[in-house]
């Protein structure tokens, strides 16, 4: 049964998107299907942390062609975190969806994408061949963009047409250094890949990761690569913007992890010291951009690029600390940042615009909502007791302990800023009063699904503040496995 | 678009027929020769064309399996995925194929789970590439907005 179990994170949700289209002139059963779906692919990927936290790896080869010639599904600790944290984003995005809050467009489309959307980071997080990763970035793709052209306005397009050249670029980039690994080493396979890699010249290998790390870069929307993320992400309904926000960056950040924390550790030394770089641009550039805007997706937006910063001078760190930070990173930051976008969409609802120069007085109005808020957004900054504290205490003492000072200032300067960002969104739409003085709250606001959702993933955040060893040892553990074990 | 050619009306009706036997073909002889369910289903995208110039887009989606390139598709994914399950019974991996055999006296048919996935490649590739076309197909008979509606026979 284990084969079934490694290839359920892509089989699940693969046919959750197959009932939902065969479903598509049924909306009801269609929604239904949907949840059924996800609450299946958290069930899954919750028995898949329990089978692989021990230290097994699940594996499956797909039609029984064996590694290194056939692809391969190999899920280790990393993975498996990554897929479960993938199926509580649907589960909690999905659930908000029910909800009226910026639910946008109920197009018979929109689900069976976004569990297409699912498939494919599930699909990057388990596979253990390159090519293969390639393929999943192009579902991810290809079903995301089906989801961001659904509404067929002006701006929609508009930003689909961003979304796609920009991404065709990378994922182009991406082929090229797929195919220039292939025919260094001959190797697609991981496992097979990290033991050509040693013998391969080292001027080789510094260009064969330029290109990759590039490619991967563009997918996580790093300093200057990131051009595609703010461009399009504002026109998603709130909780598939959310569930955007949460992801997508986040499976080019792994790529990188995997790539040069795992398989090709430990990398050269130059290409750490310019990923470290890039990472600082990308924090201090995303954190600068999100203070000059007002609309509160378009603040949000250039905090995912932020703390995409924070994430890749993680793994710039290196070695079993800074993969361990890396992933513990990661998993905060998801949970985080979709929980501000979901409760964005609240605010919306509840005050009728994005725009925080046109909104105020929720705090008055629902005190409970400015706490939920608050929860997340200082979780972001990096205020304890929080989980981005932890977060950033881990990536930070190990970039003291190397020497990194230049990084480490510019990481405490960019939550500084983060922590303006967040001032501006709590101070705007809940302390100021309501610039229209004849708003009310609107009576017929459905939010049930929504406060459900937000104040499960606050709960969540919470628990990794509170009870940070539980999650410290997994990452420690997950990372003691990788390849970048003895730096 | 132009009005009604009398003469592709008439030929459209047995070429379409034509068109589909050729892809059937295509898509059997794939086995060991090239061809196979990918090729096949863009052989089958052509006669929804054909169709769809003779008759109009909306009559050529009428004549899909099962009215609708959505669902035509999601067919074809199903089928891939279906493919791969049997495996499920004999412990094997996902997608691991199997093989059989049915005498028929002076021969013997070889069926298998490949065929099924093979089939399944071939109705999603039709649906969703027919879904395409016709889409396309309909938006340029689609009269823009500063355009006077032409009138339709």
């Amino acid at each position: 049964m284990s084969v079934w179990l490694a290839a359920s994170p892509v089989l699940v949700p693969l046919a959750t998107a197959l009932a939902t289209a065969l479903a598509y002139r049924h909306a009801r059963l269609q929604r239904l299907l949907s949840l059924a779906g996800i609450v299946a692919f958290f069930g899954t990927a919750l028995t898949l942390v329990a089978t692989v936290q021990g230290g097994e790896t699940l594996a499956v080869a797909f039609g029984s062609w064996p590694a290194p010639f056939g692809i391969e599904f190999r899920i280790d600790r990393l993975g498996a975190s990554l897929v479960l944290i993938t199926a509580l984003m649907g589960l909690a995005c999905l659930v908000f969806h029910e909800s009226d809050a910026d639910p946008g467009n109920r197009h018979p489309l929109l689900l069976p994408l976004v569990h297409g959307v699912l498939a494919g980071v599930a699909g990057a997080f388990a596979t253990a061949d390159l090519f293969n990763l390639y393929v999943w970035f192009e579902v991810m793709l290809i079903a995301a963009l089906g989801v961001f052209a659904i509404g067929g306005r002006r701006d929609q397009l508009d930003a689909s047409f961003k979304y796609l050249t920009l991404n065709l670029l990378g994922t182009l980039l991406l082929l090229i250094g797929v195919g220039a690994i292939y025919a260094a080493t001959g190797h697609l396979n991981y496992g097979a890949l990290a033991e050509a890699a040693a013998g391969l010249p080292p001027a080789l290998t510094t260009l064969l990761l330029t290109v990759l790390g590039l490619a991967f870069l563009v997918k996580a929307g790093a300093f200057p690569l990131f051009a595609w993320l703010p461009a399009s992400y504002h026109t998603l309904p709130g909780p598939i913007l959310a569930l955007f926000a949460g992801l997508l960056t986040k499976v080019g950040a792994y790529a990188v992890l995997r790539v040069v924390g795992d398989v090709f550790a430990p990398p050269p030394a130059v290409l750490l010291e310019a990923l470290g770089w890039i990472a600082a641009a990308t924090m201090l550039v995303g954190v600068l951009g999100a203070a000059y805007h007002w609309d509160i997706r378009r603040i949000l937006a250039f905090h995912i690029i932020s703390q995409i910063g924070y994430i890749l001078l993680a793994t710039a760190l290196a070695g079993e600390a800074g993969n361990a930070a890396t992933l513990f990173y990661t998993l905060h930051h998801i949970v985080v940042k979709a929980n501000l976008f979901l409760i964005g969409a609240i605010v919306w609802r509840l005050t009728g615009s994005y725009d925080l120069r046109r909104i105020g007085g929720l705090w008055q109005a629902r005190p409970w909502l400015g706490v939920l808020f608050a929860i997340p957004a200082l979780s972001l900054v990096g205020i304890p007791p929080l989980s981005g504290f932890w977060a950033k205490y881990l990536v930070l003492f190990e970039a003291i302990g190397q020497g990194r000072i230049v990084w480490t200032v510019v990481a405490l300067l960019v939550s500084v800023l983060t922590l303006y960002s967040m001032m501006k969104i709590w101070l705007e739409a809940f302390w100021r009063p309501h610039p229209d003085a004849g708003w009310t709250l609107p009576r017929d606001a459905r939010l049930a699904p929504a406060v459900a959702a937000t104040v499960g993933l606050a709960a969540i955040t919470l628990w990794i503040g509170t009870q940070p060893e539980a999650l410290i040892a997994y990452a420690r553990a997950a990372a003691a496995t990788m390849g970048g074990a003895a730096p | 678009m132009n009005p009604r050619l009398v003469i592709l009306d008439v030929v459209a009706r047995p070429l379409y027929v034509v068109v589909l036997l050729a892809s059937l073909v295509v898509l059997l002889r794939g086995h060991n020769e090239p061809g196979g369910g990918f090729i096949a289903g863009l052989v089958a995208v052509t006669a929804s064309v054909l169709w769809a110039l003779a008759h109009g887009p909306a009559a050529a989606e009428a004549r899909l399996p099962f009215r609708s390139p959505l669902i035509l598709s999601a067919v074809g994914v199903a089928l891939g995925v279906v493919s791969g399950l049997p495996a499920l019974l004999f412990g094997d991996a996902f997608l691991t194929h199997l093989w059989g055999a049915i005498p028929l006296g002076f021969t013997e048919l070889k069926v298998s789970t490949v065929l099924v996935f093979d089939v399944g490649v071939y109705l999603c590739v039709w649906g969703a590439l027919a879904g395409y076309a016709l889409s396309l197909l309909e938006a340029d008979l689609t009269p823009a907005d500063d355009e006077r509606p032409e009138p339709r026979r």
